[in-house]
Parts: C-alpha cells; structure tokens; sequence
C-alpha cells in the first residue's frame, strides 16, 4: 500500500495565539513493500510527518493518500479504522499505552477493535507475543508487573496482532540497552523481509537508518529537504551537517581508517559487517 | 485538546500581565465578592463592560477565550436553559404545550449565565497573564498572616504550583495516549454513547499510571535537591508593588461603589 504526502503542510493550534507550523510543502512517496528511513535533528518535524500516515492529524494544506483513501483538511472523515488497521503505530514509548489486566488482554485489544472475533485475536496474540520473543507465562500477568524492556515487547506484540500492511516506528528504541535495541531492530527488519511489510522508521539515529532502510528522507524545519538512498545520503558528510545531523559511525570509521592505510577501500559500507568484508577482500587483493 | 486553556499561561506585555500577583490575585478576589452585588439590570451591564474593559487591556482575544472555554461554554448554557424552563414566578411569556416559559426565569437565566461568565472569564484572565510561579508567589505572600495560626501556606502554595504546572503536561500526555489508542482502533470520538464511554477507560488506565510515576519522579527529584519545605527558604523572585496595583484596586472599588448605587 502506497502512501503519498503532497504538498503537505501543518501547523498546531489552529485559530489560537499558540498557532505553530510544522511543517511546510512537504512532498514525500512511500512506495508498497520499502523500508523508508525518515531522519532529522529534534523538532524538524519528524514526529508531525508520522501522525498524517495514518490521519491521526490532517493535514492543513495539501493532501495525504494512504492506499485508496484521501485525506485532506476539508474533508469530513467517514471510517478512519480501514485506514488505521492497515497502518500501524508503533509510537515512543509505546508501553505508555497499556492498561489491560493481562498482557493477552492488551495484545488483543487492537485486533479486537478492528472486528475480529475473540477466538482469532486470542490466536494472533498468543502468536505475536511469542514473535516478539515474550515468554508464555507473562501472558497472564499484568502488564505493569513487567519490565520496561517487556513492556515494550507487550505494545509493539498489540500493534502487529492487527496484522497491518505498513508499520511505522517511531523511535522504537529509545530507552532500551543495546542488546535490547538490537533484537527490537532485527525482529522488525525480519518481519519486513518475510511478511512483505511496508516499514518507515523514525529516528535519530543514522546507524539504524544505514544499516536497515532502503530510502531516506532527511527532515530540517518541518521541511523534506533531501531523499534518496542511504549511500547517496550518507556520501555527503557537509551537507549533512547543513542539516545538523552525521554520518553514521562506521562511515567516519571508515573515512579514518582510508586515511592511516593511505588507501581506498572500493566502496562506502554502511554497516559493520559490510566493512570487514570489503576491508578483508581487499587486503587480501593487495597482498596478492 | 491543545485549545483548553485552564491554568494556561499566555506570555504577554499588556500592563496586566505586568501587574504584581498579589494585586491580581487580591483584584479577582474581590472582583468575585462584588459580582453577587449585581441584581438588576443595570448593575449587570456594569460588570460585563467592566471585564470587557480588563479584557482588552490584557490585550487577549475574545474569540480565543470562548474557544478555549467551551466545556465551561455548555456548563453556561445547560444553567440557562434549567432557568428558562423551570424557574417559575411573573408574568407567562410562551406557554405552548408542556412548554411554559415565565418572565421571571428567562430574567434569572440571563443574570446567573452573566454571572457565570464574568466569573470564568475574570479568572481565565488571570491565569493567562499571570504565569503559574508568580500565582503561587503572590498567593503565598497574601496567605502569610494565616501561618500565625498554623496554616501550611508554603505546602498549600506548593501544591498548587505543582497542579498547575502539570495541567499542560497531563493535557499533552492525555493527547498521547488517546492518538495510541486510536491507533490501535479504539475510537472516542464517534460511535454510541456506550462505546465512546468505554473507549475512555484504555484513556484514563495509562494516564493514571503515568500521572503516578510523574508525581514519584518529582517527589524524587526534589529530595535529591535539598527541598526540606519553607522554613528558612528565601526567594529568588522579588514582588513589587507599583503604583498601577494601587490605581487598579482603586478603580475596583470605584466600581465596586458604583455597583451598590446602582443595585435596588
């Protein structure tokens, strides 16, 4: 499923002295089936763009299609579940939005709002929570008995039980330690490979864009001012910083250690593994 | 949700929002005694110009206090109508069917709506042109004579800098969850009475907790810093009282004055 933004603009606060605009012109396509990366330092709009992707905000100027449905500032919403089913939210500190008894309960909670019977939701949930890597007995417990890392596994479990199309993340590591945030980043760029997902992340961090997204849109002052691929992005460490944001770690690294071996390595690698395999084969290639 | 604007903060340069708190705070508070002078006709004309004029010299919109108080806007109307309908007594103005409408509670609907409003808007004025800290300044210096008699007036005035201080924080985090929820489906806004009533409970489960944790956080916080209560605390915030505090409480009497020649 498509979602399109054009000429996208929003401000808050409409019509009161608190009137303040996020974002201007904004012009962004998301194809079905990519991993789009959105980035941008704080307050560059970031966390706007992601509620118009599933019309929890609409847009005050321009217009936002998500599948088949428009959304625009004038128009009245009919049924924004279709919408919001397909499209999944996986916001910061999605533990903030449990409340259930029991973790099964709250894992339920979204499918069973979109219709689908207490049978199949306790199936999906049972199902998910195991895919998040929840052990069986939390099930039962309450969900503010768990720890913070559990928690977290709880809501993002509750946002897949919908079975959506697209799944935006929003931060969805903030908070944890890195092993924590590692198992969160591969358990959803591998629910992106097999199940044929749309994902866009929201982050800022350029180490997860590089490594995981396919395109990347680079947000500064409520305004899209640069996309492309993570290697075109990444290349340009000054305009980067135009935008106060970095290349990732491992591209310095990379750059660092080019220097001290008075060589160039072939190509840009984005993650660490692509490093050592590129660094190898070349050594390799010059002693021979 | 972000429209609310109780205990809101507006900052501004008017010469209200340049007044001391206390003499705000001491204005509001007889400004509300003297609103039930008001009887007739006349001396209610006279307090609803009287906070038109405050209104305009605080430079804040009219339209932008009737937005932000809508709730309070349906509470005002809901009174009014009890009155029209119910309250009996005078000559019958319309009497169709069950309906029966008479002089005398169209008269009080009109005066306790005019009440209600002057009230609301006067204290609204003074929260958006007073920021939280200065009301709990002022309010601590003007309590102070009650310590004689053992009242907590620093932990009272504590209190309330903290509740007002999170009124802001609870709306935004209210806002939160509610667009979480409705992601994952759950729907107040349309819909029956009945869904949209238990649609509010995943609303207020996690804003409790959080509300909670916040207050646990802040207790935390301000123990590692030292705070032991107000015995020995000087402020870093001096009040001063200019001549425009005396003026604007003079003119308050002066209205005051007139409200009771007015009155029958």
């Amino acid at each position: 499923m498509d979602i399109e933004l054009q000429k996208v603009s929003y401000s808050y606060g409409v019509g009161t002295p608190f009137e303040k605009r996020a974002l201007f012109d904004v012009d962004l396509l998301i194809p079905s089936g990519s991993y789009q990366a959105i980035i941008g330092h704080t307050g560059s709009g970031k966390s706007t763009i992601l509620q118009h992707l599933n019309a929890l905000l609409k847009p005050t100027e321009g217009t936002v299609r998500i599948g088949s449905a428009i959304i625009e500032y004038k128009k009245k919403p009919k049924d924004l579940r279709p919408v919001r089913q397909k499209v999944g939210i996986v916001f910061q500190f999605p533990e903030h939005q449990l409340f259930e008894e029991t973790v099964l309960k709250d894992i339920m909670f979204g499918p069973m709002n979109f219709g689908v019977d207490e049978k199949e939701a306790e199936e999906r949930a049972r199902k998910m929570s195991k895919l998040v890597g929840l052990p069986e007995e939390v099930l039962e417990k309450s969900p503010f008995d768990l720890s913070g890392g559990q928690m977290r596994r709880v809501a993002i479990a509750g946002v897949l039980a919908m079975k959506p199309d697209v799944i935006v993340l929003d931060e969805p590591t903030a908070g944890l330690d890195p092993r924590g945030r590692k198992e969160i980043m591969e358990l959803f760029y591998k629910l992106y490979k097999e199940q044929n997902l749309t994902m866009i992340l929201v982050t800022h961090s350029m180490e997860d864009a590089a490594r995981y997204a396919d395109h990347i849109a680079i947000m500064y002052n409520g305004r899209c001012v640069l996309t492309g691929k993570p290697l075109e992005i990444f290349s340009d460490a000054t305009k980067l910083a135009e935008f106060r944001l970095e290349v990732p770690h491992i591209i310095r690294f990379q750059k660092r250690l080019e220097a001290r071996l008075g060589f160039s390595l072939p190509k840009l690698c984005l993650t660490e593994e692509e490093l050592a395999e590129t660094l190898a084969k070349a050594v390799k290639e010059r002693e021979q | 949700m972000g429209k609310m604007i109780f205990g809101r903060f507006l900052p501004g340069d008017s010469i209200v929002h340049k007044m001391d708190p206390r003499a705000k705070l001491l204005f509001v508070f007889i400004f509300i005694v003297a609103v039930f002078l008001a009887n007739n006709v006349w001396s209610y004309a006279v307090l609803l110009a009287f906070t038109f004029l405050v209104m305009t010299i605080s430079k804040i919109k009219l339209r932008y206090l009737i937005n932000g108080l809508k709730p309070v806007m349906i509470l005002l109307v809901f009174t009014l109508f009890i009155h029209v309908f119910f309250t009996k007594g005078g000559a019958v103005l319309v009497d169709w069917k069950f309906i029966e409408i008479h002089e005398e509670g169209l008269r009080q609907g009109i005066f306790i709506s005019i009440r209600f409003l002057v009230l609301v808007f006067m204290t609204s004025i003074l929260t958006l042109t007073t920021s939280p800290i200065a009301i709990t300044d002022g309010m601590e210096m003007l309590l102070n004579p009650f310590k004689k008699i053992k009242l907590p007036v620093h932990e009272l005035a504590l209190m309330m800098s903290i509740a007002l201080r999170f009124i802001p924080t609870l709306m935004d985090e209210t806002d939160k969850i509610m667009k979480a929820q409705m992601a994952r489906g759950s729907d107040m806004t349309s819909g029956p009475i009945k869904d949209r009533i238990k649609a509010v409970v995943p609303l207020l489960v996690p804003l409790f907790v959080s509300a909670f944790k916040r207050a646990e956080d802040l207790a935390t916080a301000m123990e590692v810093r030292g705070y032991r209560g107000g015995d020995g605390r000087t402020r870093y915030r001096q009040l001063k009282w200019n001549l425009r505090d005396t003026l604007a409480l003079v003119v308050l009497v002066l209205v005051i004055g007139l409200l009771v020649f007015l009155r029958n």
